[in-house]
């Protein structure tokens, strides 16, 4: 058996990445859910913002980009929710659609910095702190703050405020919240921002903690489609939570058994919980 | 009269060198060499080294005479890092853009593929970088990376050799290594090395390639504690698994890893004293092989302006040129673009390359073993082992 330090370090390393599952499942999530639309461009926009970021950090402190990427990615989701809307883009559609994105957003991420593999470097890479025997990373730290942040901000907004209630009433029954007065394009177009914006978050938060390589967009999708399946499809906490399940069990799984089982996890809670509650993803 | 003499010596001078030039001059059809590389896809950062190599090495070709005097046409496809891809394309190569010769793609899915293709059309195929070689069945592949054909055992042979010539040498180790096959064969070899010259395994683990998360895989290496870490590493694996260890406060002691991104690992901060395996270096005695040295001029060149990270050049730039000068020295010693001549010809002669001469008359046509090892040192790569290879006044450094 492992050491309970063993196991406490790998518990703390599956909550981070699971907060990066989150906070990469939090857009798709709301764009699945709230605009029925499966953005596989949110993988490509997430990495896309984490060369920007890569790029401006030779310039600005890597969190300052923030102020930059965020407003540009609003912009970019709205922009493609436009296009979207103006031709009337299906479900199904949508998936085929932001494929072609992602392979076109991975070939001018290949054309501008090349295949090869980029790093950050910056002071925050390197940066940690101990709590008794456990090593806390702070790139992965900030990753889980912004997670949690966004999550509940999201679950706020969505719960108890009339914006919420209306992006709700919109996704539910287009027509009828039209009728009541909601303007569901406005909506549509202001929830597409969010989401690419929050992509572009995402985007920062990989490029603090990961090395960069236009292939590796394609690295996380199964384990977020994963992640926003499980969460259930619409919501803020629950791809964070299940983001979370899915991170400490790989990493447990890691520790106690081996690190090749570790993929197997993501699928196997997946098909249980349809096997056990069908229906729990919508 | 004394002007006249001159003047018809400066003449015959003259034209004898314009003769010379006229003669380098190649003429006729072009010759047609066709290949796939890795231009996009998740090899593309390494497929572009060999797409430069192939360039380089092209130009350089048609300016000293082409092949058998005929100017050389290189016809590279994108395989997308794609072996199935790498199939059809190869098929055209033949079928449809008629080449007469092929050269190998990179990596050992594609080129297993090609291998296939050129079997079928009984065309020689020399690679580049393949990575297992029980898997090379047919008689007319020819390898340019001179791993032998069981480095499994050769290699990590020679590993522990340069481990035990250490004042105190390591007596645990850990072997963790990625699924990916051309690395995973090399772990499992050097467990059974490992074993047999003494060290006791503390800890094994594999992954799937494609990891993302190597921090539980650093807590088991960090418990475990081992002398010597194994790393099983393709391309970026390596480096995350150092991160991975710097963020829970672990040095490792002595560590190798299979085949590591060179760029990222030799560059980074955390990589000291990192170990891996090699056969070309920039530096003596690798630079002083015949066109070695205008090669690795060339190449620093060219990546640098394509805006590669790492401009240097090691083993894949170094496989792709042997490659390109197999092809040349067969052809031009033969006379013939004849693929059963040609295959002939490389079974029974030594080539001369700038990683040493090369033979092929062994299993699977694989010849000596000629994978070194090689350290970071000062934010460089050096070639630390066997001694007879290693970099000028370089030893192999421990904790």
């Amino acid at each position: 058996m492992p050491s309970s330090t063993l196991l406490a370090q790998s518990i703390l390393s599956g909550l981070f990445i699971g907060a990066l599952y989150g906070l990469l499942g939090l857009g798709l999530s709301l764009s699945w859910g709230l605009l029925r639309q499966i953005s596989l461009a949110h993988f490509a926009l997430a990495f896309l913002a984490a060369y920007l970021c890569y790029q401006l950090s030779h310039v600005m402190d890597p969190l300052a980009t923030l102020v930059i990427i965020v407003p540009l990615f609003a912009l970019i989701g709205v922009a493609i929710q436009w296009v979207f809307a103006r031709f009337r883009v299906s479900p199904f559609n949508s998936l085929l659609v932001t494929f072609g994105l992602t392979v076109i957003v991975e070939a001018i991420i290949q054309g501008i910095w090349t295949a090869d593999f980029r790093k950050l470097e910056s002071s925050y890479g390197a940066a940690k702190f101990k709590i008794g025997a456990l090593y806390v990373p702070v790139p992965e730290l900030m990753t889980l703050v912004a997670a949690l942040a966004l999550a509940f901000g999201v679950h706020a907004v969505l719960r108890h405020t009339d914006l919420g209630r209306a992006l709700r009433a919109t996704a539910e029954d287009g027509p009828i919240a039209a009728a009541f007065g909601m303007n569901q394009k406005a909506l549509a177009l202001g929830l597409a921002g969010l989401c690419a914006a929050f992509a572009g978050i995402a985007g920062v938060c990989i490029a603090l903690s990961y090395t960069l390589a236009p292939s590796q967009i394609y690295a996380w999708i199964g384990v977020v489609f994963a992640t926003v399946m499980l969460g259930g499809l619409g919501g803020a906490i629950g791809p964070l939570v299940a983001g979370f399940v899915i991170g400490v069990s790989e990493s447990v799984t890691m520790a106690v058994i081996s690190p090749a089982w570790a993929p197997l996890v993501s699928f196997s809670l997946l098909i249980l919980v349809l096997l056990l509650k069908p229906g729990s993803s919508r | 009269m004394n002007i006249v003499r001159r003047a018809m010596i400066g003449a015959i001078v003259v034209a004898s060198f314009a003769g010379a030039a006229f003669a380098q001059q190649p003429s006729g059809t072009p010759i047609k060499v066709g290949s796939t590389l890795a231009l996009t896809g998740p090899l593309a950062s390494t497929g572009i080294v060999h797409q430069l190599v192939g360039e380089i090495y092209v130009a350089d070709l048609n300016k000293r005479g082409g092949l058998l005097g005929r100017p050389v046409e290189w016809i590279v496809k994108d395989d997308q890092s794609k072996p199935d891809l790498a199939r059809t394309l190869y098929e055209q190569l033949i079928t449809v853009d008629k080449v007469d010769l092929l050269m190998g793609p990179y990596a050992t899915g594609a080129i297993l593929s090609a291998m296939g293709v050129a079997q079928r059309y009984n065309k020689l195929l020399i690679h580049h970088t393949f990575g297992i070689p029980n898997l090379a069945k047919y008689e007319g592949h020819f390898p340019a990376w001179s791993l032998g054909a069981d480095p499994a055992n050769t290699f990590n042979n020679t590993l522990h050799d340069a481990l035990a010539a250490q004042p105190n040498p390591p007596k645990t180790i850990a072997v963790v290594t990625s699924k990916f096959p051309s690395i995973h064969f090399m772990a499992l070899g050097e467990r059974e090395v490992a074993k047999k010259r003494g060290m006791t395994e503390v800890l094994f683990l594999e992954w799937e390639f494609g990891n993302r998360d190597y921090g539980p895989i650093a807590a088991r290496i960090k418990d475990a504690n081992p002398d010597f870490i194994y790393v099983g590493a393709i391309g970026l694996e390596g480096n995350q698994l150092l991160d991975a260890l710097k963020k829970i406060d672990y040095t490792p002691k002595y560590h190798f890893y299979m085949y590591p991104a060179p760029g990222p690992m030799a560059t980074s901060p955390d990589t000291k004293n990192a170990l891996a395996a090699t056969m070309f270096e920039e530096h003596a005695p690798f630079i002083n092989n015949p066109g070695a040295a205008g090669f690795v001029k060339a190449f620093n060149e060219r990546a640098a302006k394509a805006g590669l990270p790492y401009t240097s050049v090691e083993t894949q730039a170094a496989a792709s040129w042997t490659a390109w000068q197999m092809l040349e020295a067969a052809v031009t010693a033969t006379k013939s673009l004849d693929d059963k001549v040609l295959i002939d010809w490389l079974k029974k002669n030594r080539v001369d390359t700038i990683q040493g001469k090369l033979r092929f008359d062994g299993p699977s046509n694989y010849g000596d073993d000629l994978m070194r090892v090689k350290q970071v040192q000062n934010g460089k790569w050096v070639v630390v082992w066997p001694k007879s290879v290693a970099a000028p006044g370089a030893t192999l450094q421990g904790p």
